[in-house]
């Protein structure tokens, strides 16, 4: 295959794939009654009717229209880009503090196996603590914050939990990662006299990318599940979270525009896994073999 | 006892250590005051941050107006309007301190005081409630006994004691004789006739069906297609938005009191501008950042207006009556789960008059037209959608 060829093939298989979630988005409204489907009294499938199910082209076309009837309303595209930059920051952010941490404790617990005992349970217990709980809790925290001329901001507050969803699947791939080295390689570092930084360094890490690169493409799509969802629940302005809340209140009479949000919603989180996807391009040396 | 060096270096550090959590917890949280602490601030202006229930819309508008035209800072106060999100309690925003004032409607409060959250109602500003039942006009729902046999939806989490208390005022037991149904923010499932009678604000909710297109016709709906179940006359209504303010506070700190009523002064002063200037008022809450549309908005503000104006005793005085029928309510209405809003009588601090009367006072001194007997509502026309 030609380079052009290669470098075209994954846009247009993203294009494909866009297609058919249209596609069938619209079999579904043609295939399913529009009550929805019921058994006895229990709703299987929701109801598939213009005002739950828009179609695919009317969405598209309400993009294009102004967000409000208020002169010099922005479209709903270009609401909905300018959000979707704002929760695509602070979700980079509580990437980024999610990777550290997560790093530094999968460290910790290949360095020390009783660290590993003690803290691993507690890292998968946090991932059932359930994200509106936390919320609101970390928002209030944060009111009370300041520091000198640092006042806490809401922004960080998402950013935070963003990070607590993110470090989780850092954690437990980097751990995996760290002990994937064998026998045989770790003895050989110990028998040239390599003291555990440079084992950690010149082996463990470079064999741990492999596994790292799941890791934190799925920490990108957390990242962006809880900013948004964080956004929901404590309404920060200026993100795609709160704009879908605040277009599903117009749900009834505009159906078109809350979806018109969640699509933009979605694309955010393509977007962040395929920027950390670029990454990976950049580490390619070390990824023999990707485990996901 | 020997003392090495370095101990004499870890004592040194733990001293410290402790002095600054000591700093960080009395300059940061706990109950020391959040914002309105002297005359700091910006030209000697007392900041002061109010929480809302929700985003910015024209359910606020009087806030918004105090705030654009400039009443507040006239009053010498530096108000941050906080918005709010689906699971920020105000209430528990104020009493943990995050917070000076909080808008919450009258029972969430007083369950959140029950749990502890020391707060107390210093101003009642909608003096009637905004909720109602809708359901289609054929559907022949005209009051509470008529929901007998129907799908009635709820928003649960303390919204639904009114619905509950009606219901059971008309003799209906609402575990066995209507079919409840969780309902969304939408009223969607009303128009797909998926529920008979669907919880709605008048504000909002009841705008959104207006908004939205009639299939039969292809044009939107009208109020003669609907009918609605008003709580304010089936006798259950309860309190709804009011200015709440920390208990604590009050009690002990005479500049919060003045605070308060200058806060309660500025803010009626917004609410009198939205009554007499409501499309500025609306302007001015599309402006601060509202996304729903500017018809949907001027209905808020108009429905917002009826529920204040007449305020016979001032705006933000809280009606004993009205206070007293809300505790009932509160005390003795049951939802499908079988609690109650609150289990005993609130005690005195829960509401006062103390600082409104102030406020009002100064106000009518100015010849400021705090009563609005003579109100008119706005003919509002909803378009698609609220655009």
């Amino acid at each position: 295959m030609s380079r052009a060829a290669r470098a075209v093939r994954p846009v247009l298989v993203g294009l494909a794939a866009l297609l058919l979630a249209g596609v069938l988005w619209e079999l579904v409204k043609v295939v399913v009654p529009d009550t929805g489907l019921h058994l006895g009294e229990a709703s299987v499938l929701p109801r598939t009717d213009d005002v739950a199910m828009p179609h695919v082209w009317d969405v598209a076309a309400r993009m294009l229209e102004p967000e409000t009837g208020a002169s010099g309303a922005p479209s709903v595209l270009v609401a909905t880009l300018h959000a979707a930059w704002f929760t695509l920051g602070v979700s980079l952010v509580g990437w980024a503090l999610g990777v550290v941490g997560g790093m530094v404790l999968a460290v910790l617990m290949q360095r020390w196996s009783l660290a590993e005992s003690a803290v691993l349970p507690w890292v998968v217990l946090s991932q059932t603590v359930p994200l509106v709980a936390l919320a609101p809790l970390v928002v209030g925290w944060g009111g009370r914050l300041q520091l000198g001329a640092f006042a806490w901001e809401r922004w960080m507050s998402v950013a935070l939990i963003a990070s607590y969803l993110a470090f989780f699947p850092v954690a437990v791939g980097a751990l995996r990662g760290l002990k994937s080295p064998t026998d045989a390689q770790v003895e050989l570092f110990r028998a040239s006299a390599a003291g555990w930084g440079r084992t950690l360094l010149s082996l463990r890490l470079p064999a741990a990318v492999p596994h790292l690169l799941p890791a934190l493409r799925l920490a990108a799509a957390t990242a962006v599940v809880g900013a948004i969802v964080a956004e929901v629940s404590t309404g920060t302005r200026g993100g795609i979270g709160r704009l879908i809340i605040s277009y599903a209140q117009a749900a009834s009479g505009d159906p078109a525009k809350p979806w018109a949000a969640i699509v933009g919603a979605a694309a955010l989180g393509l977007l962040a896994a395929g920027v950390v996807g670029l990454l990976g391009a950049g580490l390619r040396r070390y990824r023999h073999a990707e485990v996901s | 006892m020997t003392r090495t060096p370095r101990a004499a270096l870890r004592l040194t550090a733990a001293g410290l250590g402790l002095a600054l959590a000591l700093t960080a917890c009395s300059s940061g949280g706990g109950d020391a005051e959040p914002a309105a602490s002297g005359s700091g601030g910006e030209g000697g202006l007392t900041p002061v941050k109010l929480q809302l229930q929700w985003f910015t819309q024209a359910q606020f508008a009087g806030y918004y107006a105090a705030l654009e035209q400039g009443f507040y800072e006239d009053a010498g106060l530096d108000v941050e309007i906080v918005e709010g999100g689906v699971d920020i309690v105000p209430q528990t925003e104020l009493a943990n301190g995050a917070v000076d004032y909080a808008i919450a409607w009258v029972p969430k409060a007083l369950a959140s005081r029950e749990q502890g959250a020391g707060i107390t109602d210093v101003a009642q500003i909608f003096q009637r409630s905004g909720t109602l039942q809708v359901s289609f006009a054929d559907a022949g729902i005209d009051s509470a006994a008529d929901l007998a046999g129907k799908k009635v939806g709820n928003w649960g989490f303390g919204n639904e004691f009114e619905l509950f208390a009606g219901m059971t005022a008309a003799g209906l037991d609402p575990a066995t004789d209507v079919t409840l149904v969780q309902q969304q923010f939408d009223m969607n499932a009303l128009l797909s006739g998926e529920i008979d009678a669907a919880q709605a604000m008048t504000y909002n909710e009841y705008a959104q069906v207006l908004e939205a297109e009639n299939p039969e016709t292809g044009e939107l709906y009208r109020p003669e297609d609907f009918s609605v179940v008003d709580w304010n006359e089936e006798g259950t209504a309860m309190l709804q938005d009011a200015i709440w303010a920390n208990s604590e506070r009050l009690a002990s700190d005479e500049e919060y009191q003045e605070t308060t009523v200058a806060f309660i002064k500025a803010s009626i002063q917004g609410w009198v501008f939205a009554r007499d200037e409501a499309e500025a008022a609306r302007d001015l809450v599309v402006a601060a950042g509202s996304q729903l549309g500017n018809s949907h908005q001027l209905w808020q503000v108009n429905e917002v207006n009826k529920l204040i104006w007449p305020s016979p005793d001032g705006i933000g005085t809280i009606d004993e009556d009205l206070w007293d029928q809300t505790v009932e309510v509160a005390l003795t209405a049951k939802n499908d789960q079988g609690a109650t809003v609150i289990t005993a009588e609130p005690d005195a601090e829960a509401y006062t008059n103390e600082y409104v009367e102030q406020a009002l006072a100064e106000l009518e001194a100015e010849g400021v037209d705090v009563t609005g007997e003579g109100f008119q509502p706005l003919t509002v026309t909803l378009e698609a959608g609220g655009a």
